[in-house]
């Protein structure tokens, strides 16, 4: 099978407005017969259910939480990239696309990546007048800052709570038309199933979390805007109830899985305490700035100080290794976000981690104070040593404070071509849960952006496109294939029900998480993930033997919720450990330890990897099929990275 | 509904008429206290009697006394219905529910407070308004012209130690009613600035206890001077 | 550390529901209240019991899924989400009383679990600017004084939890409606519809059944964003206004 990707012709900064120009149109008075389901209410599913319920189409919005607005763009902090130019620092459209096609290791589409550089400067105006209260400078304009070692100051923010004060922007367009009629909401509804009729998505299959009633919902395309699956490995940052399941079934109903193993890892988290911990915190990135990593210089200190034996404040200087500065003398602690995960990585395996797990290294801001003063650090990144404070129970003015990397971002997800269309007609991804944008890594402050302007900006564009082709004749919602989707969606449930075995629904999901982190978090090695493969495989069989899952359909049912989610991490954990184990090469967030320079750097292979992994489902328990998507670089030039 | 029942009918609305008419209680009291000073002038009541005369003749301050009477009832009727509302609004109570620290004991008992100030003016009016209306007085002659003898019936009804306790008392409840109530009228009227905010409160704080100190300083002054 | 947690079971919105009391065992000060409430739920779930239901998602303190009235005071001692109180925050031995939020308006889902839909709806009411996408102004069109765009973020800060309803002694929303009213009254993009909006968010928390304000300032002290009274006078303000000024007869 070949993909299309559906590229527009013609020079990259054209394509768009070619695409645009060349796009079927919807009759305005045929757009109200017109039914769309939207999956996820986060800044992609919010803007888009709005933006296509203005237009006029009669729209279904599903989130799994009690509120839209609870979706978890909202917990993004740093803020939101735009070309906008306005610090007159040299920004362009070309330059964020360029810097993002670079940032992502070059694994992701041109023509993609520029549209979103391109439709970027929309979203700030569109948010602004939504009432977004993003920073200003004294004279009234927006403030913008550099963010993740951009070379320009081009990213909008709003404090430190940049993604909740855009998702509230979203949500409250949203609920507008939720209020006019246009959008009908069903919160604490989570998507069980995809229905396709005749090869091409027709509806859904949703179970009321409340009731547990199971429900089939027709419309003539379906939206999933259900973000990433960075929860397969248990520990993330993710929300408690972040998961892949409507993604994974649409995977399972024919639509293309790419890219699965694309992960990042983001290097300022709050470290595990303990085997209780449910979930990481992230700090802000921007704590590297005056924060110097260390670890201790021998193993045998390193010991001294878990037991408790030594202070971290009394080991002298020379006994202190600050690695980054070692290693990188140019970038120092600011080296991108997967080379300082992987080196606080390599220093807690040598056995010089510095908490009583063992994986921890200090971020130190003794010398900073010292140097500025505690007011001066305290205006900097007050919020933040207080929020470590309340989490740890420890003073960072005093004691230095203690990191390790966590699972973050999820760069892979459904394979979708240029109008953003899964491999199912009719059925379409935006936000985290596409592959699109990111290729092998993602740029700080870029999510945001790409999840508003897949929901703003895109969609609004390309749905139509399909939507006039296959016309507004209503959808059959007693088509034979609704009940049958339904019975099996209720079949799986009572075969859940059913086991009573003798293990909690966390028991598997944090032993899966233990072998995704090992063996395909920071570093794969070939013969790791082939065990992985096999442990994922035996752990699959043993939670359909033996996992307990206590209550009934027929009420609020958190254990089930979380069995129904985990079953599926279960099916997916497989598929990143094959595509990590295909992918002979390291880009990005994915870092085979095989292929690295002499300088411990990620070694692409773009004569060979060039390519985005899209893997087909065949059949319950068959190996699934990868097909490639070759890249071209038109406009980009290949080079391999180097910070030191 | 029109606008205006709409409008004060709402919780808002109900707040509003709850601050306006506090608000004029508030004025009252300053008025009534001022008035009643002239109890410590030592004259054997003659100036007292002279302004009671006034105080029930004069026809502009009869406007002002039916507003009291108006701002009272209202005061009362719009507290029972925000009452009734408040209670609705949560069925089920909490087993453990601990509010000090986060709010004033004043604040979450203005019911209450209000409830005992009630009874005491229901007291209070029988006591002396109802008396100087409508009961047999006394009368003094006063340079020719003859007074009721508001004085005496003060005079004689502050002999009783547990009439003075009982005034006092409740005076004590009408300051904690006020030191909630003076600037919450305010923030209820939406006029919270943070250049004005902190003056009211210090005001409200400072009437809450001069007022009723002042009220409470009259009947054991009397009963202190004219036993 | 050793625990007594009292906590309210109640099977559905029908059911009656009552206080179940658990002893805990060894649980870790460096545990957040949540996962203490996990550990609870794991011991609950390998004897084959109910696990407690509790809304919870971001565990970072911004989503506001999480409530929980712990100890008479929602989201417990501390003035932040139930999600970032730590167990260090109680003594060994102590008894532990998790009660849902207790409104009129926030019915119980399950134990722990109420529904607070009715936020959204005073949000539906009016609580947007009526912008459709695309068609908007560059950005940097209106400058916005950073006092202003400062304090209107300030309310803006709002998770929508209900702590607020949970805590005031007349179960009231005026402090959650008042951070949205206040926010868009503040912004110049807010002006066009600020009567209407004003009048439309306090007729629909009239209609949810909420309780009325006495400025105790409870709501703001036990706010885990801190959102400022100040927000409750400005609506106070925008609605009489609007009241004797809109054309809304």
């Amino acid at each position: 099978m070949i993909l299309d990707s559906k590229i527009p012709a013609g020079p990259v900064a054209e394509k768009w407005t070619n695409h645009k120009f060349s796009s079927k149109l919807v009759n305005p008075a045929n757009k109200r017969k017109y039914d769309v389901i939207v999956v996820g209410t986060g800044l992609a599913g919010a803007s888009a259910a709005a933006s296509l319920a203005e237009l006029g189409y009669n729209v279904k919005a599903f989130c799994f939480q009690d509120s839209p607005r609870r979706a978890h763009s909202i917990a993004a902090q740093g803020g939101i990239n735009a070309a906008k130019n306005y610090q007159n620092d040299g920004d362009s459209v070309f330059r964020l696309f360029y810097d993002t096609v670079k940032g992502g290791d070059y694994r992701a589409r041109e023509a993609n990546v520029y549209r979103l550089a391109e439709v970027s400067v929309n979203i700030i105006d569109q948010c602004v007048a939504q009432g977004v209260p993003f920073a200003r400078e004294y004279g009234g304009l927006l403030a913008n800052r550099s963010f993740g070692g951009a070379q320009v100051s081009r990213t909008f923010y709003a404090r430190g709570q940049t993604g909740q004060q855009l998702l509230l922007g979203a949500y409250s367009a949203l609920s507008r038309q939720v209020a006019n009629g246009k959008v009908k909401l069903y919160p604490r509804t989570e998507m069980m199933d995809l229905v396709k009729i005749d090869g091409e998505a027709k509806g859904i299959v949703t179970r009321n979390l409340i009731t547990g009633a199971i429900e089939t919902h027709a419309a003539h395309a379906v939206l999933l805007c259900t973000g990433g699956y960075g929860n397969v490995f248990f520990l993330s940052t993710n929300a408690m109830g972040s998961n892949v399941t409507a993604a994974w079934r649409a995977h399972k109903r024919g639509a293309f899985f790419a890219n699965p193993c694309y992960t990042q890892i983001h290097p300022t988290c709050i470290p595990v305490s303990g085997d209780h911990q449910s979930k990481l915190t992230l700090m802000s990135e921007s704590l590297r700035n005056d924060g110097r990593v260390w670890v201790p210089r021998t193993v045998e200190m390193a010991e001294k100080l878990r037991s408790g034996g030594i202070k971290a404040n009394d080991i002298p200087e020379d006994e202190r290794d600050y690695y980054l500065e070692r290693k990188y003398p140019s970038f120092g602690n600011l080296v991108p976000r997967d080379v300082a995960s992987r080196n606080a990585k390599y220093v807690c395996d040598e056995g010089r981690g510095v908490n009583e797990t063992g994986e921890a290294v200090f971020l130190d801001f003794r010398d900073a104070i010292k140097r500025d003063s505690e007011d001066t650090i305290r205006a900097r990144y007050g919020n933040l040593f207080d929020m470590y404070q309340q989490i740890t129970g420890e003073n960072p003015y005093q004691v230095p404070m203690m990191i390790y990397p966590a699972v973050h971002y999820t760069m892979g997800g459904l394979w979708v071509d240029y109008n953003l269309m899964t491999t199912v007609p009719g059925l379409y991804a935006l936000g985290e849960a596409n592959f699109s944008d990111h290729g092998a890594n993602r740029l700080g402050a870029s999510a945001l952006m790409q999840g508003l302007a897949d929901g703003y900006f895109v969609i609004p564009y390309t749905l139509g496109d399909y939507l006039a082709k296959i016309g507004p004749a209503p959808v059959d919602a007693d088509h034979p294939e609704f009940a049958k989707v339904a019975k099996e969606v209720e079949e799986r449930i009572q075969k859940l029900l059913s086991i009573n075995g003798s293990k909690t629904v966390d028991y598997f999901h944090k032993k899966l998480g233990k072998i995704m982190w090992n063996e395909c978090g920071m570093a794969r090695t070939a013969e790791g993930l082939e065990k992985a493969k096999k442990e994922i495989k035996e752990l699959r069989e043993e939670f359909w033997k033996d996992v307990n899952v206590i209550g009934s359909n027929e009420e609020l049912n958190q254990s089930l919720e979380k069995a129904n989610r985990v079953a599926d991490f279960l099916e997916l954990g497989e598929l990143m450990i094959d595509d990590a184990y295909d992918r002979n090469e390291s880009c990005g967030g994915h870092f085979r330890e095989e292929y690295q320079t002499p300088e411990g750097e990620a070694l692409r292979d773009d004569e060979n990897y060039a390519y985005v992994s899209a893997w087909r489902f065949v059949g319950e328990g068959e190996e699934e099929v990868l097909e490639k998507e070759p890249l071209e670089f038109e406009n980009v030039k290949l080079t391999q990275r180097s910070y030191k | 509904m029109s606008w205006v029942t709409r409008t004060l009918s709402s919780t808002l609305g109900r707040k509003l008429m709850m601050a306006l008419t506090g608000l004029f209680l508030i004025l009252f009291l300053t008025g009534h206290v001022s008035g009643n000073l002239l109890l410590f002038k030592g004259d054997g009541g003659e100036a007292f009697n002279i302004y009671a005369k006034f105080m029930t003749t004069n026809p502009a301050v009869k406007i002002l006394s039916y507003l009291t009477y108006i701002s009272v009832i209202g005061h009362v009727i719009y507290s029972i219905w925000l009452t009734r509302q408040n209670k609705k609004a949560r069925p089920v109570g909490y087993g453990v529910s601990k509010q000090s620290g986060s709010s004033s004991t004043a604040s979450r008992n203005m019911g209450i407070l209000g409830t005992i100030i009630l009874i005491f003016l229901v007291v209070h009016m029988q006591s002396f308004w109802y008396q100087m209306h409508w009961g047999d007085m006394p009368v003094v002659t006063i340079e020719g012209e003859q007074y009721k003898d508001l004085f005496s019936i003060v005079s004689f009804a502050f002999q009783n130690e547990l009439m003075v306790i009982g005034y006092v008392v409740a005076m004590a409840f009408l300051a904690f009613h006020l030191s909630h109530g003076f600037a919450s009228a305010f923030q209820t009227l939406g006029l919270n600035h943070k250049k004005y905010s902190p003056a009211i409160e210090t005001l409200g704080r400072l009437y809450s206890v001069v007022v009723p100190l002042l009220f409470a300083s009259m009947p054991i002054y009397i009963y202190f001077t004219q036993s | 550390m050793k625990l007594t947690i009292k906590v309210w079971r109640q099977k559905n919105a029908a059911d009656k529901g009552g206080f179940v009391t658990y002893p805990l065992d060894g649980i870790s000060t460096d545990m957040s209240f949540l996962e203490m409430m996990d550990v609870l739920n794991e011991e609950l779930s390998e004897k084959g019991e109910d696990p407690i239901h509790f809304d919870h998602d971001c565990r970072e303190g911004i989503c506001g899924m999480c409530s929980l009235y712990i100890n008479g005071k929602p989201h417990g001692p501390l003035q932040t989400t139930t999600c970032q109180l730590h167990m260090r925050s109680f003594s060994d031995g102590e008894t532990i009383t998790i009660e849902p939020w207790r409104a009129a308006a926030f019915p119980v889902v399950k134990d722990l679990v109420v529904d607070r839909g009715a936020f959204d709806r005073i949000i539906q009411a009016g609580g947007y600017v009526s912008v459709n996408t695309g068609g908007v102004p560059d950005a940097n069109e209106i400058p916005i004084p950073k006092v202003v765009a400062d304090e209107a973020f300030d309310a803006a800060t709002c998770i929508g939890c209900g702590a607020c309803v949970a805590a005031c002694k007349n179960a009231s929303a005026m402090l959650f409606t008042s951070a949205k009213v206040s926010q868009l009254a503040m912004l110049p993009q807010g002006q066009v519809e600020r009567k209407s909006r004003a009048e439309k968010m306090i007729a629909q928390m009239d209609a949810e059944g909420f309780g009325a304000c006495t400025n105790t300032g409870a709501c703001s002290a036990e706010c885990p964003k801190g959102i400022s009274l100040t927000n409750i006078a400005r609506m106070n303000r925008e609605y009489f206004s609007a009241a004797v000024s809109s054309d809304n007869v």
